[in-house]
């Protein structure tokens, strides 16, 4: 998902594990997580699950902010008035959401000046699936429809991880994107149900984006290192497979509706079992992707830096100027002369 | 290399004429002025409010949660605190 | 549907009514500014700015609609909104110049912001007492959108200003590039004094001076100097005559509907 690469190893640094954490402490601080205790920024907690949620909250945050430009790269081109409001509307609610998300990764004694130089300095990961790039009109339908859709199995339950800020964040960002999957649906439709040159631009869109979005629950389960501590802490709360099935269930209907073809020719029905069953996902592009060399993983951090460095001159001055008001305010009032 | 932390702020915001503020998120802002414009741009857009607080975040006092049974375990055994501790009968009706 | 639908730009002809081209007018500068303000997306100084940009550029999109939407109707011809914006070719646009320049740095971009805003929210005020009903209508709902863009872009312009000093030498720069498409605002033709005798619109002079004022203050603030009055100004936009902008910025945004003649998206 957003935060995939927390199964891979990244170079953040991180704070070390205290050599011997109060046994006590930490008992009483699984006993209040297994009891759906939400944990709130002064509260107590192991190192290791600080470390993580920093991690996981930056790593969502990183994808919400990337996540704006393979989007953002059709936002002059929308091809009506309506359509380029809603996806100006939808991009800006991602910028808003990766605020939320820094702001909750913050609240743990990081600042988003440092979760920024981790980013841009390529340390810290983000979500694979924003390293594709989006060629055609129809890839505004694809994203909305599976990139978001993927997200949204994801996000709900994180409404309910155990660490408070997180979960508040998460609460705000489900009900904000209600709107994005129904957008892209939408765009799907109408092109589905358009000119044969739109009808192919949505198939060649599903074909692009299909198997990058099942990539984006992170790899399966037997090959995930941080599962089960992230799941007893209720940092996670369901498997990345549970959740792949679950979008693979909930969207290949969808896509028949469309009257579109899923890339997998081993796509098919188990009647039996109920759920959807698909062929095999290419790890190794998977490993490539987030390894840097995806086909956009160079141009994405570039954006970023050079939009972030382009802005320093503004932060700069917008502190300078406070700072003089601030001098101007304690100079001791002048009587008149 | 970090550079300068923009401050952050904390915001409030009353969603409707009669209720309280309530906190909502934050935001990174040079001002107060600047702090209120972020505010507003950020957690209002879909109706959300009427006014708006911001405090910066360093301003708040905060209890320490290793303190919580001293604060806030005492009034459990207070029951006499509650309408429901009296008896009154039934007929009087409505109290 | 493709091969019914007439491909030719659309053009809406000068002696077209005063109402109708003064509409459009409008709606273009609206367009035009609410486009160049999203091509800021992913690209803002800070993050509180992408959704302070984004919420001004929906606000613009959203009276461009309003206005288009009008202006068809008007027209009577049953095109829509988007005929209007994306099948229209340069010299039929009709946005004041300061709208399609290119962004430039964020201090070009909100100076630019202020410079209109300041212009539009006494214009859309007096426009809200317009005798054509649905024209006040538009116009009550954006004048309180230009308040806050006013405001937003006002607090920009003083802290740049008054920063650093590379602030200020840009924000000096961007006064010097801007200050000569200021004078346009203020211009009306024979289709303005047409529609100021009727009362439908104001006389966009008589707002002059409430906007020299609000600019002489901040500017003042903004330890910025107020560039000389009677430097030489630049127009053309009623007319159709643009600067070189405008043309790349109407081949990205018409890009689809023009290549696909007659689709639905």
């Amino acid at each position: 998902m957003y935060t995939q690469a927390l199964n891979q190893q990244d170079g953040v640094a991180t704070q070390a594990t205290p050599a011997s954490e109060d046994a006590g402490a930490v008992a009483r601080f699984e006993a209040r997580v297994a009891a759906e205790d939400k944990i709130e920024p002064n509260d107590w907690m192991p190192a290791a699950y600080r470390r993580t949620l920093v991690r996981q909250i930056s790593q969502h945050a990183h994808s919400e902010i990337i996540g704006m430009q393979p989007e953002g790269n059709w936002i002059t081109r929308a091809p009506s008035l309506r359509r380029k409001a809603a996806l100006l509307a939808k991009v800006q609610d991602e910028g808003g959401h990766g605020l939320y998300l820094y702001a909750a990764a913050e609240t743990l004694g990081v600042s988003r000046e440092e979760l920024y130089a981790q980013l841009l300095s390529g340390k810290a990961k983000y979500s694979s699936i924003f390293n594709y790039p989006t060629l055609t009109w129809a890839d505004i339908g694809a994203i909305g429809w599976l990139v978001d859709g993927a997200a949204i199995m994801n996000q709900i339950p994180l409404c309910r991880t155990s660490y408070g800020p997180y979960a508040r964040a998460m609460i705000r960002v489900c009900k904000e994107e209600s709107f994005h999957q129904r957008q892209g649906y939408e765009i799907m439709l109408t092109l589905s149900r358009g000119t044969a040159e739109q009808k192919a631009m949505a198939q060649d869109a599903l074909d692009r984006w299909w198997w990058p979005s099942l990539m984006m629950f992170g790899p399966p389960d037997g090959e995930s290192q941080h599962s089960d501590q992230s799941m007893r802490w209720k940092i996670k709360r369901f498997t990345n497979d549970d959740l792949r099935q679950q979008f693979v269930d909930a969207t290949v209907p969808q896509g028949h509706h469309l009257g579109l073809t899923f890339p997998d020719p081993e796509l098919r029905f188990d009647a039996e079992g109920g759920h959807w069953r698909f062929g095999a996902i290419d790890w190794a592009e998977f490993k490539a992707v987030l390894a840097g060399n995806g086909p956009c993983n160079r141009q994405r951090l570039k954006t970023r830096r050079n939009a972030h460095e382009s802005g320093a001159w503004v932060r700069e001055a917008a502190l300078a100027h406070a700072a003089k008001r601030r001098a101007r305010a304690a100079q001791p009032a002048r009587a008149a002369e | 290399m970090t550079e300068a932390a923009m401050p952050l702020w904390e915001v409030f915001i009353r969603a409707r004429a009669g209720l309280s503020h309530r906190h909502v998120g934050s935001v990174h802002a040079p001002d107060a002025a600047m702090a209120l414009l972020a505010a507003r741009d950020t957690y209002t857009r879909r109706g959300e409010g009427l006014s708006i607080w911001v405090v910066p975040s360093a301003a708040i006092a905060a209890s320490d949660p290793a303190d919580r049974d001293a604060l806030f375990e005492p009034t459990a055994s207070k029951p006499y605190r509650h309408p429901t501790f009296y008896e009154v009968p039934d007929d009087v009706g409505h109290m | 549907m493709s091969g019914i639908c007439d491909m030719t730009s659309i053009l809406v002809a000068q002696d077209a009514p005063p109402l109708l081209l003064h509409v459009l007018r409008l709606a273009d500068t609206a367009l035009v500014l609410g486009h160049r303000l999203s091509e800021w997306t992913g690209r803002a100084p800070m993050l509180e700015e992408e959704l302070a940009l984004a919420n001004a550029a929906l606000d613009y999109i959203g009276q461009a609609r309003s206005l288009y939407d009008y202006a068809a109707r008007l027209d009577g011809r049953g095109r829509t909104e988007d005929d209007l914006a994306y099948l229209r070719d340069t010299p039929d646009w009709r946005c004041w110049l300061i709208a399609e320049l290119p962004n430039g740095d964020f201090a070009h971009s909100v100076l630019r912001q202020f410079l209109v805003a300041a212009a539009l929210q006494p214009y859309w005020r007096a426009l809200a007492a317009s005798r054509d009903a649905t024209l006040a209508a538009i116009a009550a709902k954006a004048e309180k959108e230009a308040a806050y863009h006013l405001r937003h872009a006002g607090e920009w312009v003083i802290r740049l200003g008054d920063g650093t000093d590379e602030s200020h030498r840009r924000m000096t720069e961007a006064l010097e590039d801007l200050w000569p498409y200021t004078g346009e605002m203020f211009e009306a033709d024979a289709v303005e004094a047409a529609l100021v005798a009727e009362g439908v619109a104001p006389d966009p002079l008589a707002l002059r001076p409430a906007w020299e004022a609000m600019v002489a203050r901040v500017l003042a603030e903004a330890t910025l100097d107020l560039p000389a009055p009677c430097a030489w100004m630049q127009s053309g936009g009623r007319r159709g005559v643009h600067t070189e902008h405008l043309g790349h910025l109407l081949a990205v945004m018409q890009h689809l509907p023009r290549s696909y003649p007659g689709a639905v998206w």
